[in-house]
């Protein structure tokens, strides 16, 4: 079916399509739940969040492919690496000012980019760096044989990551719905909306940043290795600042301090970005890729003119001062 | 001393130490003499390790990328110092202006002077209609930091993107000559290099004597010092509020363009400059248009004499790293007072 602008709609109706914007929109919900914690339950504008899941991901291919490490003990090795990193840049800057912090983020995941890009012994450079997904493989397998023996007779390859990445996301966003209903939670908050108020009642608040930050590391380096298994290769343009700004616009569009929102709002993004590829417009794919970017930015301007708090945000619960 | 900056007490005592050593103390009230000493003294080794002649040599290719920076950090700056905003797309005016200069110079075949000219005044037109769209709506509204932000952000992202829309990735150059060669006292500089110093250096003159002695300079910096103070001692604020712009976007759009003729003109162009740009006016102290321009020149020269010292595709990381340091040690910047950081 071919309608006049070249629009086709089998895409969307194909498996495949919902299969791989699931993964990538499960990815940049554990991409953006760190950054909901930080901005939206903690008031820290961090905008370094492609660096985090740079070294989450970096750190494990690099330790598998170059050194051979098993899969399974590179995870939770990149994942202290993460937090590592996450503390040494938050340890001096979060004492700064919010704008500050925010410029100080965007440059360390700048050095890490560029580093990856530039260190090619260890990372492979522009080229890239393969051969690290082996033993998930192993696993994606086993999982697809038990989706057949459920009487599937031919699960797409992907479907495993897809299973595995939205678990992991549903985890995530329950703990965290947990974890800031609880006495910590509050805290947060009130660092958010008075940090002076929270130190005269005896909080150390930079502790307290600290740790929203690490967790949101943490995530980030999930999403980094999500990123390396759906993609089976590490690039550095796959960490250039536009992703933690994709992730400010999933962030917006769910909501500030709605960790459900971050779900919606990542499934949104993301089948606009994938299915905007196959809207077959009489332009070149740069002036395609253009467009697509185009729509980020004025959902970014419009929402913040019109409804910054988001779609399913609290508007009570946002920081408009400063 | 501030609230804000009581230091809490998770590794207070080492900081506080440190902060008393005789030459740290000393430092601390004379930052200017002290980064000019550390600067001088990185220069002396430098000479040498790779003779006077070198060091000349990458100096001069830093003052052609400094004025660069420093003519988009004045900008940056003082929409920062007047209207509190961090101006993520500050990046795209420099994209902006250099796309203005290539469709003059290259596509209409016009004079590099006229398309010089030309640049300035699109960019200038485009802070303004934005600031006229936008940033005015939005502080009628009392807009919060992140929503500044991230609509900064969005427009980055617009203006960049319509900017590849029209003109595709492809890489571009200006019409100069970038293979003719001027040689005084055994030093070797590009034609087009030693124009973008003279032309980069006399505006930035210019625009440091209009600061600092005219009217409109005066309450720029009055705006920036405290904006309602200057509001309710009479200054028409709205009116230099568009002259901020028109200044932050017309150097920008030369920035733009002289960027683009020592290098190329790429979408990306502005972007990636934006850190760097940042990192000088952070250097300078944020909001001081003086500290800017100095900031701008010194990154410049730091980078450039940085390639004696490590391999050029690393020399990128010392912009960002110069910005990482100056924001642990002396969030202020050197020439900066330390307010609420």
């Amino acid at each position: 079916m071919t309608l006049p602008l070249g629009v086709t709609f089998e895409s969307f109706t194909d498996f495949g399509f919902w299969t791989s914007v699931g993964i990538l929109a499960g990815t940049y919900t554990l991409f953006t739940l760190g950054l909901q914690l930080n901005v939206g339950f903690t008031g820290i504008v961090n905008f370094g969040q492609a660096g985090f899941m740079a070294i989450g991901a970096y750190t494990m291919g690099i330790l598998v492919v170059k050194y051979d490490w098993s899969f399974w003990l590179a995870l939770p090795a990149a994942v202290l690496v993460a937090i590592a990193f996450g503390l040494l840049i938050g340890l001096p800057s979060l004492r700064l000012r919010a704008d500050y912090f925010a410029i100080a983020t965007i440059a360390a995941a700048e050095i890490v980019r560029i580093t990856a890009q530039n260190a090619r012994e260890l990372t492979g450079g522009n080229q890239g760096l393969f051969g690290f997904e082996g033993e998930w493989d192993n696993v994606s397998d086993s999982i697809e044989s038990g989706l057949q023996s459920l009487g599937w007779s031919d699960p797409e390859t992907l479907f495993p990551l897809f299973l595995v990445v939205w678990a992991t996301a549903l985890i995530a966003t329950a703990l965290l719905h947990f974890g800031t209903s609880s006495p910590w939670g509050r805290v947060l908050r009130a660092v958010r909306e008075d940090e002076d108020a929270a130190r005269a009642l005896g909080k150390n608040t930079l502790v307290y940043k600290l740790q929203s930050l690490a967790i949101s590391a943490t995530l980030g380096a999930l999403a980094g290795f999500f990123l390396a298994l759906n993609l089976n290769y590490l690039n550095p343009e796959e960490f250039e600042p536009l992703f933690t700004f994709i992730g400010y616009a999933v962030l917006v569009l769910g909501g500030l301090a709605n960790y459900w929102g971050v779900a919606f709002g990542a499934v949104i993004m993301w089948t606009i970005l994938e299915g905007t590829r196959f809207v077959d417009l009489p332009i070149s794919a740069e002036r395609e890729a253009a467009v697509r970017f185009m729509i980020v930015g004025l959902v970014l301007i419009l929402l913040m003119a019109f409804r910054p708090q988001g779609v399913f945000g609290k508007k009570e619960e946002m920081v408009l001062g400063d | 001393m501030e609230a804000r900056s009581v230091p809490s007490a998770a590794n207070l005592p080492l900081r506080e130490r440190l902060r008393e050593l005789p030459a740290l103390r000393w430092a601390r009230f004379h930052p200017e003499s002290a980064a000019a000493g550390v600067i001088g003294l990185l220069v002396l080794i430098l000479i040498i390790a790779h003779g006077v002649h070198e060091v000349a040599q990458t100096g001069l290719n830093g003052l052609s990328l400094g004025s660069v920076y420093a003519l988009g950090a004045v900008g940056l700056t003082l929409v920062y110092g007047i209207l509190k905003l961090v101006n993520f797309a500050h990046g795209e005016f420099l994209t902006f202006g250099a796309y203005m200069a290539f469709l003059v110079t290259v596509t209409w075949g016009a004079p590099l002077v006229l398309g010089i000219v030309f640049a300035i005044a699109a960019t200038a037109v485009l802070g303004i209609a934005f600031e006229r769209i936008m940033w005015g709506q939005m502080r009628a509204r009392n807009a919060g930091l992140l929503q500044l932000l991230l609509m900064a952000i969005g427009l980055a992202f617009l203006i960049q993107n319509t900017i590849q829309f029209i003109w595709g990735t492809e890489i571009r150059r200006l019409d100069v000559n970038v293979t003719d060669t001027v040689e005084f006292l055994g030093l070797r500089i590009g034609r087009t290099d030693l124009i973008v110093i003279v032309v980069g250096f006399a505006t930035l003159l210019s625009i440091g004597l209009m600061l600092k002695y005219t009217l409109l300079g005066k309450r720029m910096r009055a705006l920036s010092d405290n904006f309602d103070l200057a509001e309710t001692a009479g200054i028409d604020t709205s009116r230099i509020v568009l002259y901020t712009w028109v200044f932050a976007g017309g150097l920008a759009g030369l920035a733009g363009v002289l960027a683009g003729a020592v290098t190329s003109v790429k979408p990306q162009m502005g972007f990636e400059l934006l850190l760097p740009i940042f990192a000088a006016v952070i250097l300078g102290g944020i909001g001081d248009a003086f500290g800017a321009l100095a900031g701008g020149i010194v990154l410049g020269l730091v980078i450039e004499w940085s390639t004696l010292v490590i391999e050029p595709r690393w020399k990128i990381m010392v912009g960002f790293a110069v910005l990482i340091l100056v924001l642990f040690v002396r969030p202020q910047g050197i020439f900066g007072k330390a307010k609420a950081i």
